[in-house]
């Protein structure tokens, strides 16, 4: 392994790239416990296939092709970056932003949708966990857009090259989130 | 990433499988077989976390001890599924019970729909 990060170096990876995982594993203990709570419910409540017949499967199907290919551009990046092209990085970047911005989007459009159809935050448990799961969710996406805006800008001055290995991993996880997320809130019905 | 990982790696064509794996997941279901749906929506998810995990993050290029700290991770969400669900999971117990759970319960059974409104 012959990482970019050239600064301190901890445990045998450079420091940031240390950090960024620990990130991640604090995030899995955060998203765990509350899809770990959804599936008790769930698996308790009948009722709440009921429920979950309302969420949009094409929508949340359309969303997870967003982000696996966002995760692509992504991973592009990283590589690009491993190779010293900071302009491309930088470009293969604002790919993922504009994949971030998309998902948002039509999480937006959708959400406007359930509640304008009467499914809001304190509709019922399901919906709670609904709202929570995919807002918290949706909030890191948006935190991981405007973090990408930062590093695609050094990148495209081949500055920092290192960060783009970074956010993609945080960008990565995201996307795992949401590939459990998916069917749990949109295909078990 | 290393030089040699990043030359032979074809991240476009993981990119399609996972894809395939969207498509499979999302129709599976439709089949409507309990087994059916559980292998195909969550086993797929499963498979395609795994290939995100492995093949974009690069968690097996990074040190051991990284691995051990997620899957740690990991086995603290099992321990408090453990720890919770016993209790979450049951409706009633000794000498305690969930009264508008066990209604849920009961209107579920009997097809009242409950509306919008419903708390269980």
């Amino acid at each position: 392994m012959r990482p970019i990060a050239t600064t301190r170096s901890t445990a045998g990876l450079p420091t940031g790239l240390l950090a960024v995982w620990w990130v991640v594993v604090s995030e899995i203990v955060i998203f765990g416990g509350l899809l770990a709570s959804y599936i008790m419910h769930r698996l308790a409540h009948d009722a709440w296939t009921a429920e979950a017949a309302h969420t949009n499967t094409w929508i949340g199907a359309f969303n997870t092709f967003v982000l696996l290919t966002s995760s692509l551009t992504a991973v592009l990046a990283h590589q690009a970056a491993e190779q010293g092209n900071g302009r491309k990085a930088a470009r293969l970047l604002w790919m993922t932003v504009g994949g971030a911005v998309t998902f948002v989007t039509v999480k937006a459009i959708e959400w406007t949708t359930e509640i304008q159809a009467g499914y809001t935050l304190t509709s019922s448990t399901f919906w709670s966990f609904y709202y929570t799961a995919a807002g918290l969710h949706a909030l890191h996406v948006i935190a991981g857009a405007i973090i990408m805006i930062f590093v695609a800008t050094a990148a495209a001055k081949n500055r920092e090259l290192h960060r783009v290995e970074l956010i993609g991993i945080y960008w990565h996880f995201v996307d795992v989130v949401w590939i459990f997320l998916f069917p749990l809130l949109y295909i078990a019905k | 990433m290393s030089d040699e990982h990043a030359h032979h790696t074809n991240y476009v064509k993981i990119w399609a499988i996972l894809l395939v794996l969207l498509v499979i997941s999302v129709l599976g279901p439709m089949l409507e077989i309990r087994v059916v749906t559980l292998i195909t929506a969550f086993g797929i998810a499963c498979v395609k976390a795994y290939m995100v995990v492995k093949n974009f993050m690069h968690l097996n290029l990074a040190p051991r001890f990284v691995t051990y700290i997620v899957v740690t991770s990991l086995i603290f969400m099992l321990l408090f599924f453990a720890g919770t669900a016993p209790d979450v999971m049951q409706h009633e117990g000794s000498g305690w019970e969930k009264p508008a759970w066990k209604q849920a319960a009961a209107d579920h059974a009997a097809g009242v729909t409950g509306g919008h409104g419903e708390h269980h």
